[in-house]
């Protein structure tokens, strides 16, 4: 019987180029995304990836307009 | 730990912007939440995907979006507003192997780009259209879009489209799927994760069919404008998903993109030599055959007009003069002026022949030769005529000798009369063209130059008439005639 692997992921706003519209915070099926409070240099709450357990569905990172506020990264390895 | 990218910056775009005025170098200039962001990502990862950043130009319009070249890593064109299916037209049919991506908003393709878009859609011109549909106007602060909603509130219709007094909003994507030509047409929404995966389906294959040349690929994307339309993100996909598609129904309306063969047009000639072959028309004997005219008269620019009503022959008799001066090396302009009616309103040429440039091609002052053929144009024109200009009039519709002042010369010759007698009235104009002939050989040709009066005469009057035998020789028999004619009463 073959084991089927579970993939990880994490997701990863960057803090200043995200403008704050939260459209990830209502894309991501987990709920992993939230608005913070802290400012970034444009002068709005950025979204911030809280806890784990991302599944590397790509949605807040198509639902995102910004070009590279988000990335979205496979963990190959443990170390 | 180690990992790898699974979701990121599309390489389609540059890595940083540049071009982008002020310290924010690595954003778009879209408000947050803006549905152009999500649209531009899905076209970048998309060319960078299949390789074709390198042949590939994005057209951006005027609209939000007009700087859409900051941030794609391909070619950019930024054209005037609406006229993006006419660049690209012109882009593809001169470079048919390049990819060609039209991005347009509601205003831009809607609006005062339609006609230009919806016939490039109709002559499947071999590029990818895609098109914004916000329902408003975003740049310039929430006008009414021809796409806006009935009912709709915007800054122009602030109680509310009506379509009694606006219409209906434009249901584009409906309209090209009924045309031939288009191969592929679909409308998407760019709210949900879902919906957008579907808007991501249809850009590729859009694409898909520009880099396989099958024709006109349109795909209708409705989009968010959070600040215009005062709506948070999650409130602006509601609004799309329950109000839009309710008028602008999703899915594809059109799709025989496997039907079709790959379209071919003529080859485009990038040979200079080529070119001018097919721009400029071989003269007869070659263009080195015919010299320059030497007579003196020539070595300054010449100032015609020729006025009459219309049907008389007045354009013409301007065009082949006009021809004359070229089979002779002049650089020659005709410009005519007629009213709506073909026949019977007053009509009049410039003609300029000059060895030289020509400035420009109006002729309302300094008039050299002024060629009437009826009252009223006589009494029009007749205050442009130069200092040493020549008058020629038809006298057997002009009775009373014109008054000239000194210096100037009036000359009647009664083209009407001769022309019925000739057999036809409307070669008036041909009797008058020999008439001039015989006054140029009398006061300013060189005898060299009069010999070949004749012989261009009618070569430029088989040119103007060509294809008709019957009017070219009737007319150049009427010409010999008015040469004669006019020769005898100056003797």
């Amino acid at each position: 019987m073959s084991q089927v692997v579970k993939k990880k992921f994490r997701c990863h706003p960057e803090p200043n180029e995200c403008k704050g519209c939260g459209r990830c915070v209502n894309a991501c099926p987990k709920k992993l995304l939230k608005l913070g409070s802290a400012l970034n240099i444009m002068g709005v709450p950025y979204a911030e990836y809280v806890g784990d357990g991302c599944i590397g569905c790509g949605a807040c990172f198509y639902t995102c307009p910004e070009p590279g506020a988000i990335t979205v990264f496979e963990i190959t390895g443990e170390e | 730990m180690s990992e790898v990218v699974k979701f990121g910056r599309p390489k389609g775009f540059f890595e940083t912007f540049e071009r982008r005025p002020g310290s924010i170098k690595k954003n778009m200039s879209y408000c947050p939440g803006c549905g152009h962001g999500v649209l531009h990502k899905l076209i970048a990862e998309a060319i960078a995907d299949f390789g074709i950043q390198d042949k590939t130009t994005l057209i951006s319009p005027v609209g939000c979006s007009v700087f859409a070249y900051f941030y794609f890593d391909c070619f950019g064109l930024q054209v005037p507003h609406g006229r993006s299916a006419a660049a690209a037209t012109g882009l593809t049919r001169a470079n048919p192997e390049s990819i060609v991506i039209g991005y347009q908003g509601d205003g831009d393709l809607a609006a005062i780009g339609f006609n230009a878009f919806i016939q490039a859609a109709n002559r499947g011109e071999n590029y990818c259209v895609f098109f914004v549909n916000n329902a408003i106007y975003g740049m310039t602060g929430g006008q009414m879009a021809p796409t806006s909603l009935l009912g709709q509130k915007t800054t122009t219709s602030p109680y509310g489209r009506n379509a009694l007094t606006e219409g209906y909003p434009l249901k584009v994507c409906e309209m090209v799927s009924q045309l031939e030509a288009p191969v592929y047409v679909e409308r998407v929404a760019l709210t949900s994760p879902a919906n957008i995966l579907k808007a991501r389906k249809a850009v590729r294959k859009a694409i898909k069919i520009s880099m396989e040349k099958k024709g006109f690929a349109f795909v209708e994307v409705l989009s968010g404008c959070p600040v215009n339309l005062k709506l948070k993100p999650a409130d602006m996909d509601k609004f799309i998903e329950e109000n839009m598609t309710k008028y602008f129904p999703l899915g594809v309306f059109k799709d025989v993109a496997d039907e079709r063969e790959p379209v071919k047009r003529a080859t485009p000639v990038y040979d200079r030599a080529k070119v001018e072959e097919t721009l400029y028309r071989a003269m007869p004997g070659g263009n080195e055959a015919h010299e320059s005219l030497e007579s003196p008269l020539f070595d300054r620019e010449l100032r015609v007009k020729i006025g009459g009503f219309g049907g008389q022959g007045v354009l013409s008799l301007g065009l082949i003069l006009a021809a004359m001066g070229k089979y002779r090396n002049l650089n020659v302009s005709w410009l005519p002026s007629y009213g709506p009616e073909m026949r019977g309103g007053t009509a009049n040429c410039a003609v300029i022949l000059n060895k030289g440039a020509i400035g420009s091609p109006i002729v309302d002052s300094n008039c050299d030769l002024l060629v009437v053929l009826n009252r009223p144009s006589l009494d029009k024109y007749l205050p442009e005529l130069g200092e040493n200009g020549v008058l020629m009039y038809d006298s057997s519709t002009i009775k009373d000798a014109p008054k000239v002042k000194p210096g100037q010369k009036a000359i009647a010759i009664s083209a009407g009369d001769i022309a019925e007698e000739f057999g036809n009235l409307k070669c008036a104009n041909a009797v008058m063209l020999g008439a001039i002939g015989a006054v140029l050989t009398k006061y300013y040709l060189t005898p060299a130059d009069a010999a070949k009066f004749q012989e261009t005469a009618e070569a430029a009057i088989a040119e103007c008439f060509a294809g008709k035998d019957k009017i070219v020789a009737m007319n150049a028999e009427a010409c010999k005639l008015g040469y004669t004619k006019m020769q005898n009463a100056q003797s």
